[in-house]
């Protein structure tokens, strides 16, 4: 692992770095992790991202598992999903989650925007047919409360049928009894989420710095490898969470 | 013409009401004695016409000046609002300032002594209803996304400004020209820990007025609620240094570690009597109407248990508030919310309006030492040393935050970092052996003055001015409800993907410690199980419900016409006549009897409340339901034989989402 620690790769890391805007420094870490994942190996699988002990309570696992396969999400136009990707496809769909910058202008705000909520778009419309039907929304909120057991499963139900009422209210207006609403569109979803700000809450930090290497020194004494790796830890996460205050 | 009569009413009542309580105070002596003197008398002397009518204002003289006072305080608020053209423009303090200046002015040509804001009485019955009204409904969200920054803000920016401007004061009163030399640097330090506090009273004030966007709002506002423990440690230490003279580095460093003992001392006091009053909010089932009182008194020992201990009161009201809310609000019925809300509000906004018309009597009261150079600095350094605190401090932060603090931000946050009663409630309990006293006064009132006046007047027009963006006017959405949940849960996600342990994996680590041990203490029956998504749900449902019973009417809230059938519609074959009357014969028993099962409770003190909301609202709910049955018939045709009725109402939440399987 030491050996990253030399200059990555100037030409490759700077097309990447213009593709998706991460820096040198966020692509090299984030290129560490892909190899800590992937086992060293080239392409990231499915089961590879099932390991990571963090996800194992998250309730939307699978949802967000397959958003790093979709190829929707890889900015190629294209479609379906893949049983494994490279480190580049990795970077694109990490993407979504920069903050935009301090001096972008409205217009470059709005793309970003978009560009945010067509991912999250993609993760609930499953069979890529462009809306989100009622099945599909239903299938969202189950997940979201799959924790809670059968009660869950009943209220899910009704309160995507609530939203489903919500959102064909706020896009159509007024429908004749007999008139059926398809399901919703990136249109319709757009609208009912603007007031949430998505350009500011979907962002997670990527730090330029390296922070285990701040341990480095401990990694001298072979003795003390349980200590080391709790000393990392727990310097890493009293410096997340120092940041992650601010 | 309606609105020039009542300005004529409110300055007959500003002038009856100034001219007659001191008349009050100082009345003849005539009003009989105590009992016990009348009766031994009553022996000895001649015997006299019986008394019909007699005064005895001695007897009520206290409470009949307190309501007086509350009473005329609350009029001028009335008649402000009345009066619109004048409530648009000019802040409401500040017109609650000048009442109280126009007061003092007549109290004082009559010849009496105008009151004077009594600091005890302040800061133990002025200042908790307001400081509680905001850490119940403080917005926890943007407060915890943010305490990084608000904390800067409050810690290092009060730091800054207390020692900027108390080094320039002394230097200043370094000049000969000036007449000041006799001040040292402990005491113009002492008056710049005073006067550099951003408070809490008149940001809230202002900044209610003007909408600003979630972001700034809660910036200057959590710093003016988080400054407070910086104030009290730096009052203290300066307080009692100034009488001995020197400040060693051993000193320094006490006041560092006292500092840290005062805040987290405060949260810790507050959070204490947060969980206990949380505790005992899970046991009131039966005795829904003493519910609110609970909240208050457990705040208000809060707030005056720390202030036992010199710690600070206003985090542990804030702690306490924030505590005790979630679950409590999991427990009490939905009156006692609204009673607490509502008499939050209420005390709050009778103690804001005591505060700006003393406020106002104050100042007329006096006693005051005028220096030109002294008084007209001190009002420039503090806009000087709040414009550069704000601009370095965000530098530094915007190199740590996710999403920038923007120039328009900078100049919100700096412009209205307003001070208020507080900084003069702590001048006024400076001891009289301080020479500079009165000097400080006038400094801190003209202060005050020109923040409230010419900032609080001038913010609206700037903001409207520079395009600040502003809060937005949601409706609670059931779609963003769920998408925000969705976030939380996709960016923990990620973030485990990262390999980060970033923000949202503690989060995450803390609601799921909240939802194993702690909500099982606190929260009685079954709720705690529930997750945020369904509580939310319900109480949407309950909203709509209610709403309904106000307006009297049935039809659909939504505006539209859009319906079930609309989003779902008959795609199942037809089951026969007979199906179809056996499963609405079901149905309507089921419905028949929760109806009774309500009804059948006992009209008593203790439960009244309870039946009338139940009533209420399972009435409209149950008619509700019924419309939509009728229209939802092919969702009920889809039940397979088998399976049994829903069992009638052990929560209403099955019961409801069972009529929609």
């Amino acid at each position: 692992m030491g050996a990253l620690q030399s200059l990555p790769d100037e030409p490759e890391y700077r097309d990447l770095s213009e593709k998706t805007g991460f820096s040198f420094e966020q692509i090299g870490i984030l290129h560490k992790r892909f190899k800590q994942l992937s086992h060293n190996e080239d392409t990231l699988r499915r089961d590879d991202l099932n390991t990571i002990p963090d996800l194992s309570c998250n309730p939307i696992r699978t949802q967000i598992i397959e958003a790093f396969f979709d190829k929707r999400n890889f900015h190629q136009n294209g479609e379906g999903t893949v049983q494994e990707i490279s480190f580049e496809e990795f970077l694109v769909v990490m993407s979504h989650f920069r903050p935009p910058a301090l001096d972008m202008t409205e217009e470059q705000r709005e793309i970003i925007r978009r560009e945010k909520l067509r991912f999250l778009f993609n993760m609930h419309d499953t069979d890529n047919d462009g809306t989100i039907t009622l099945e599909e929304y239903r299938h969202v909120v189950e997940e979201l409360l799959s924790r809670s057991g059968a009660l869950g499963k009943e209220t899910a139900k009704g309160i995507a049928d609530a939203a489903m009422l919500e959102v064909a209210s706020i896009s159509m207006g007024h429908m004749e009894p007999d008139e059926f609403y398809e399901g919703i569109t990136f249109e319709h979803f757009l609208k009912i989420l603007k007031d949430i700000e998505i350009e500011t809450r979907m962002n997670i930090r990527f730090l330029n710095m390296d922070t285990t290497n701040l341990c480095k020194v401990n990694r001298a004494y072979p003795d003390c490898t349980s200590l080391t790796k709790y000393t990392d830890k727990l310097l890493e996460s009293c410096l997340w969470f120092g940041f992650g205050l601010l | 013409s309606g609105s020039f009569l009542l300005v004529y009413l409110y300055i007959f009542l500003v002038v009856f009401v100034g001219i007659g309580l001191p008349i009050e105070a100082s009345a003849p002596a005539y009003q009989s004695h105590g009992t016990e003197g009348s009766h031994l008398t009553n022996i000895t002397n001649t015997k006299k016409a019986f008394p019909v009518l007699a005064v005895n204002y001695e007897h009520v003289r206290k409470p009949f000046e307190i309501a007086l006072w509350i009473l005329l305080a609350l009029l001028m608020k009335l008649g402000f609002h009345l009066i619109p053209r004048l409530s648009a423009v000019v802040p409401e303090s500040c017109l609650l300032i000048v009442v109280g200046l126009l007061v003092g002015g007549l109290i004082k040509v009559i010849g009496e002594e105008p009151p004077v804001l009594d600091s005890q009485l302040f800061f133990l019955c002025l200042l908790p209803p307001i400081i509680l009204d905001a850490g119940y409904f403080l917005p926890i969200r943007p407060f915890t996304e943010n305490v990084g920054t608000i904390l800067v803000f409050a810690v290092i920016g009060t730091l800054w400004n207390a020692f900027f401007m108390g080094g320039l004061l002394y230097a200043l009163c370094q000049i000969e020209s000036v007449g000041l030399s006799g001040v040292d640097l402990l005491a113009c330090l002492l008056f710049g820990s005073i006067v550099s506090a951003v408070d809490p009273v008149a940001v809230l004030a202002v900044f209610e007025e003007i909408h600003i966007n979630e972001l700034v709002h809660i910036l200057v506002f959590g710093e003016s609620l988080l400054n407070d423990a910086v104030t009290v440690v730096l009052y203290n230490l300066f307080e009692e240094f100034s009488k001995v003279g020197t400040v060693t580095v051993l000193d320094v460093f006490l006041g560092v570690v006292c500092f840290f003992v005062v805040s987290l001392g405060g949260v810790l006091v507050g959070a204490i009597y947060g969980f206990l009053a949380a505790f005992t909010s899970r046991f009131t089932s039966h005795t829904r109407v003493i519910e609110p009182l609970f909240v208050f008194l457990y705040s208000y020992m809060a707030y005056l248990s720390s202030e036992m201990f010199h710690l600070s009161g206003i985090m542990a009201l804030i702690a306490c508030g924030v505590v005790m809310r979630p679950y409590v609000e999991a427990n009490i019925s939905h009156k006692s919310y609204t009673t607490i809300k509502y008499f939050l509000k209420m005390w709050s906004s009778v103690s804001e309006t005591l505060i700006f018309i003393f406020l106002g009597v104050s100042t007329v009261a006096g006693p005051h030492a005028w220096n030109w150079t002294f008084v007209i600095t001190t009002v420039i350094l503090c806009l000087v040393s709040r414009v550069l605190g704000v601009i370095g401090l965000t530098f530094i932060i915007n190199k740590f935050r996710i999403v920038k603090l923007t120039k328009k931000d900078q100049f919100i946050v700096a412009y209205g970092g307003l001070r208020g009663a507080i900084a003069f409630s702590l001048g006024y309990l400076l001891s009289n052996s301080h020479q500079m006293r009165n000097l400080f006064l006038t400094a801190i009132i003209t202060v005050i003055f020109f923040t409230v006046f010419v900032q609080g007047m001038t913010i609206r027009p700037l903001v409207e001015l520079l395009a600040v963006k502003k809060k937005k006017e949601s409706k609670p959405s059931i779609n963003e409800e769920i998408h925000t949940e969705f976030l939380d849960h996709l960016l923990t996600g990620v973030e485990g993907v990262c390999g980060h342990y970033g923000h949202y994996h503690w989060k995450e680590k803390l609601n799921r410690f909240n939802k194993t041990y702690v909500k099982r203490w606190l929260i009685a029956g079954e709720n705690f199980k529930e997750p945020e998504l369904i509580a939310f749900y319900r109480k949407m449902e309950l909203k709509q419900a209610i709403m309904m019973v106000e307006s009297g009417q049935l039809p659909s809230v939504l505006p539209s016409t859009i319906s079930m059938q609309n989003i779902q519609p008959r795609a199942i074959p037809r089951v026969s006549k007979k199906r179809e009357e056996e499963i609405r014969r079901i149905l309507r028993a089921n419905l028949q009897n929760n109806k009774q099962k309500m009804r059948s409770r006992s009209y008593s003190r203790h439960t009244l409340f309870d039946a009338d909301e139940e009533d209420n609202v399972s009435e409209v709910r149950l008619r509700k339901t019924k419309m939509e049955m009728e229209r939802r018939m092919s969702h009920y045709l889809t039940v397979p034989a088998n399976r049994e009725s829903p069992r009638p109402g052990v929560r209403r939440v099955r019961f409801e989402s069972g009529l929609s399987v």
